[in-house]
């Protein structure tokens, strides 16, 4: 009995190495957050305690209020676009062969591979030389290509994994087609296309260095906004921003986590 | 009749593998694909008086990169991407052979939180350190209260090195988790059957088998350590020129477009060749994500 | 007899795939409201052509009707036959009913006739109850019954069968076996199953083909292909045989035959064959007896080498002079030689089973036939 606990848990370097990574992450999170409630407008050292900060972010800073929307307007719009795309494309890319295909596919991986400043370089170079300023269009569409390539290969990586016959079954059943893909092809990815479409918001709200290079002079988003900063100060209502977004995030995901398992639990109950 | 069928098979697969991939494809042709070509081809031409590009060829661009100034930023750009891969690599492998242990209720809860810090940006999670470093910092005053040395490292390269390891870490841990989750538990019992000790059993079995998730974790970190700006801006204080702040730099304070241009070819012909040396030993793309 | 009309009739159908062969020239009828079988190992073809009689496989040559209608270029949508999978490929996004409901919805029924009869679908194959429950819920033999519900809910003409107990434990599987045979006599649907399992093969099927390397070596019912294989193979694959290479020294007026063999002759009876010509001779262990004289024109002589004894059976090995090795088996106490006794083989001559050697013979008796 003790042996087999012994084999089954985890050993302490392990718990160790666990929390010593998980601080490492989290550790200036922690400060950001903490900061954000300190007195002293200097990020230095923490003076005291006081709120002031988030008065000052709701009354005052607009500006970064409207760069948090934009930034979640161009990663809600990328995202959706890419999933839209890049699940037709894996669906396509399973089922049918043709001689283009292996050339698509490594167009895929240049993003994963090519450092993103060469990335956001070529896309303004490319399109300044044609004539195109960039504006919100041109930010989408650089944020749309990189995460296109994401979405294909999570979705991949589900759709490799798919019973051939169950599709077979419903065409035999007489669904032709596109009622195939309607009801069953598509519906059995849908955990794939939110896994894929989570990451890709992750990576377009996050992304400094394409939007840097893709962004006109009137799309500020968050993290553009923030690196703006970096040459002159952060001020303590940026931090409360962000605590505010930690928290948000932190709600929205055990909100997720929470709503999948009361449904599985709901789902065990009506056996 | 023979003809007919024919036909149709080509319909079949054609219209709708047209229909379906042909957005995908056209759009990263258009928007990834000729954007490369255009840099490399601007990469051999010459700079415009005010900006911009002469169409008149020149190799003076590759000529530019040897010059001792420019080699020692990419030397020094290489130098920064080599430690921060194994620095990762020293921190992430024994992570993710950990995070493999963890029970499986609590797995998701543990991935989920190593995706969580991306919600903050990380320019802010960056400055998180400066400020914890800073030399009249919280950590100082903490050791200095101590009774110990004041740790001074903020602008140096080891703090930028650091910052790389931060930033790009998480995307080596997945990798390597997902080669060692895959690892069948019967191999080690097998090995220490055959009397390997501990230490020989990872050595002869756990390492080779989880080396595609090593390779594809460190080139996740090697490359974007390569071209990143931003984290030599924050954790350098802008002392540290690097190749991204190097490519940055040309394109858009000197406005020497094929300049940059030609330092992005460098960094694609460096990646080119380290992913065919990825593949070559069998590695599948795929695993990258 | 009355004229037995066919359901399906596969003429000349070929696949290939590239340079690959699978299904050669294979020409079938499968008549109405029969239990069919086709019996062979993996790779023989039987499953590209239970998927080609589907849909899912394009035919390279010939044609394909389901009653009497062209169905060779149909797509598998708008045939009406319908398959049970051996993955079951349940849609795991739906429940039970979804799932079983899922060809009616197709066919754009009303909400209470579908009702009705999902309803009644899964009452018959014991599932009442088990509506909501998702596929990953499931036992696979519940599975397996879901999956049998979801097409025969659609009243097929045709119900297509790949390997479906494949992936059930052998109780169960013999359970299931009873369940589907009894299914399809209370229901009158034509089954074409696939297995390759012998046994499965002969309790279930009306009729049974073997198919080897592309083509079907016989067709016929359990107890012809048992007592007569055609080809050495069919007496290899089902049951055990001894089979011997002979020489046909004598063919007699009342059709008896004469073999002769490297060690020793035998009589057989057998329609068609030619002085001189070699041939198979194939004898079920269960035949062979043994004595310690020559009997009545057989002179087969070995030694016993082993005894089995398995239950109420005794298996006995017999050794013949050029080393190969004759099973035979029987109760205990009839003519039991003790190991190494010389001993002459002998068995009633209208038992032993003579084939053709040569190739082109026997896909002539193939093409011909059945």
């Amino acid at each position: 009995m003790g042996k087999r606990r012994k084999r089954e848990g985890m050993k302490l370097w392990q718990i160790v190495m666990l929390c010593l990574v998980y601080l490492f992450l989290y550790l200036p999170i922690v400060v950001v957050m903490l900061f954000s409630f300190n007195k002293s407008e200097l990020n230095v050292n923490f003076t005291g305690f006081t709120t002031n900060w988030y008065r000052v972010l709701f009354e005052q800073r607009k500006d970064l209020w409207d760069a948090l929307w934009t930034s979640l307007e161009l990663g809600g719009i990328s995202t959706v676009l890419s999933c839209i795309i890049g699940t037709a494309a894996t669906i396509g890319m399973h089922r049918y062969n043709f001689r283009l295909k292996k050339f698509i596919n490594n167009i895929l991986y240049i993003p994963l591979v090519i450092p993103e400043i060469v990335i956001g370089i070529a896309f303004l170079a490319s399109l300044s030389m044609i004539g195109i300023s960039m504006s919100m269009t041109t930010l989408v569409i650089s944020h749309v290509t990189f995460c296109i390539p994401f979405v294909i290969i999570t979705l991949r990586s589900r759709i490799a994994g798919f019973d051939a016959s169950i599709e077979e079954a419903a065409m035999d059943l007489g669904a032709n087609q596109i009622h195939t893909l309607m009801r069953v092809t598509i519906p059995m990815l849908v955990p794939g296309i939110v896994a894929g479409g989570l990451l890709s918001f992750t990576l377009s709200i996050d992304d400094v260095v394409i939007s840097f290079f893709a962004a006109g002079p009137d799309q500020v988003t968050l993290p553009i906004k923030i690196y703006g900063m970096v040459r002159s100060k952060f001020t303590p209502d940026v931090y409360a921003l962000c605590t505010i977004i930690m928290i948000g995030t932190i709600v929205i995901y055990g909100g997720i986590q929470f709503l999948q398992e009361k449904m599985a639990a709901r789902r065990g109950e009506n056996i | 009749m023979e003809k007919k069928k024919k036909k149709w098979r080509l319909n079949k697969n054609f219209l709708p593998g047209l229909a379906m991939v042909g957005p995908t494809g056209l759009w990263m042709i258009a928007f990834m694909l000729l954007p490369l070509i255009y840099v490399i081809a601007i990469s051999f031409m010459t700079k415009g008086l005010f900006g911009g590009v002469v169409w008149t060829p020149t190799l003076k661009n590759y000529q530019d990169i040897i010059n001792p100034v420019y080699g020692k930023v990419c030397l020094k750009s290489l130098k920064i991407a080599l430690l921060t891969t194994l620095f990762s690599l020293l921190v992430s492998y024994p992570f993710a052979y950990a995070l493999s242990k963890v029970k499986k209720r609590w797995k998701s809860i543990c991935m989920l939180l190593i995706m969580v810090p991306f919600w903050i940006n990380g320019l802010l999670r960056l400055n998180g350190w400066v400020t914890i470093f800073r030399e009249t910092g919280p950590l100082n005053t903490l050791l200095t209260k101590l009774g110990l040395p004041a740790l001074n490292f903020m602008y140096t390269e080891t703090a930028i090195v650091f910052g790389m390891v931060y930033t790009f870490m998480p995307f080596m841990v997945l990798p390597i988790h997902t080669s060692i989750s895959k690892l069948d538990s019967t191999l080690l019992e097998a090995a220490s059957d055959l009397g390997a000790t501990k230490l020989h059993t990872f050595l002869r079995v756990i390492l080779p088998l989880t080396f595609p998730g090593i390779f594809a974790g460190s080139i996740q970190v090697f490359i974007p350590s390569l071209g990143a700006f931003f984290i030599s801006d924050i954790m350098g204080g802008g002392n540290t020129m690097l190749l991204g702040n190097l490519i940055k730099n040309q394109y858009l304070n000197a406005r020497n477009w094929p300049s940059g241009a030609a330092f992005s070819v460098l960094l694609i012909v460096f990646t080119l060749v380290v992913m065919q040396i990825y593949t070559r030993l069998g590695g599948d793309m795929d695993e990258m994500v | 007899m009355e004229e037995k009309r066919p359901i399906i009739r596969l003429d000349h159908v070929t696949k290939r795939y590239g340079d690959n062969t699978v299904v050669r020239n294979v020409n079938l009828d499968i008549y109405e409201g029969e239990f069919f079988t086709m019996l062979g190992s993996s790779g023989c073809g039987k499953t590209t052509t239970l998927r080609m009689i589907a849909g899912f496989e394009e035919l390279s040559e010939g044609n394909i009707y389901l009653e009497n209608e062209d169905v060779g270029n149909m797509p598998p949508y708008k045939r009406n036959v319908n398959t049970v999978f051996q993955s079951y490929a349940l849609f795991p996004h739906m429940n039970v009913y979804k799932n079983v409901a899922f060809g009616l919805v197709e066919k754009k029924m009303k909400k209470e006739e579908i009702h009705e009869k999902v309803t009644e679908i899964l009452n018959l194959v014991q599932l009442s109850g088990f509506e909501k429950r998702m596929p990953s819920q499931m036992s696979g033999g519940q599975k397996q019954r879901v999956a049998i519900a979801r097409a025969l809910v659609n009243n097929p003409k045709v119900l297509l069968l790949d390997e479906p107990l494949g992936a059930l434990d052998l109780k169960l599987r013999k359970q299931m076996q009873l369940e589907l045979k009894h299914l399809q006599q209370q229901l009158g649907i034509t089954f074409v199953y696939v297995t390759h399992d012998q046994e499965e093969a002969l309790t279930m099927s009306d009729r049974i083909a073997i198919m080897n390397n592309g083509v079907f070596e016989q067709i016929g019912t359990a107890k012809e292909i048992y007592e007569h294989p055609k080809t050495k193979f069919v007496a290899d694959f089902i049951g055990e045989s001894n089979v011997f290479e002979a020489n046909v020294s004598e063919v007699k007026e009342d059709g008896s035959l004469k073999l002769i063999m490297e060690y020793g002759d035998m009589e057989a009876y057998g329609d068609g064959f030619e002085q001189n010509e070699i041939v198979y001779a194939s004898i079920r262990p269960e035949s062979v007896k043994c004595s310690l004289e020559p009997v009545n024109g057989f002179n087969i002589r070995g030694m016993v080498k082993e005894h089995i004894y398995i239950g109420s059976i005794i298996r006995t090995t017999i050794e013949l002079p050029n080393g190969q090795l004759v099973k035979k088996c029987a109760q205990p106490d009839d003519d039991f030689k003790p190991v190494g006794s010389l001993v002459y083989l002998h068995w009633s001559p209208d038992k032993t089973v003579v084939m053709h050697t040569n190739e082109d013979k026997l896909y002539d008796l193939i093409d011909a036939g059945e």
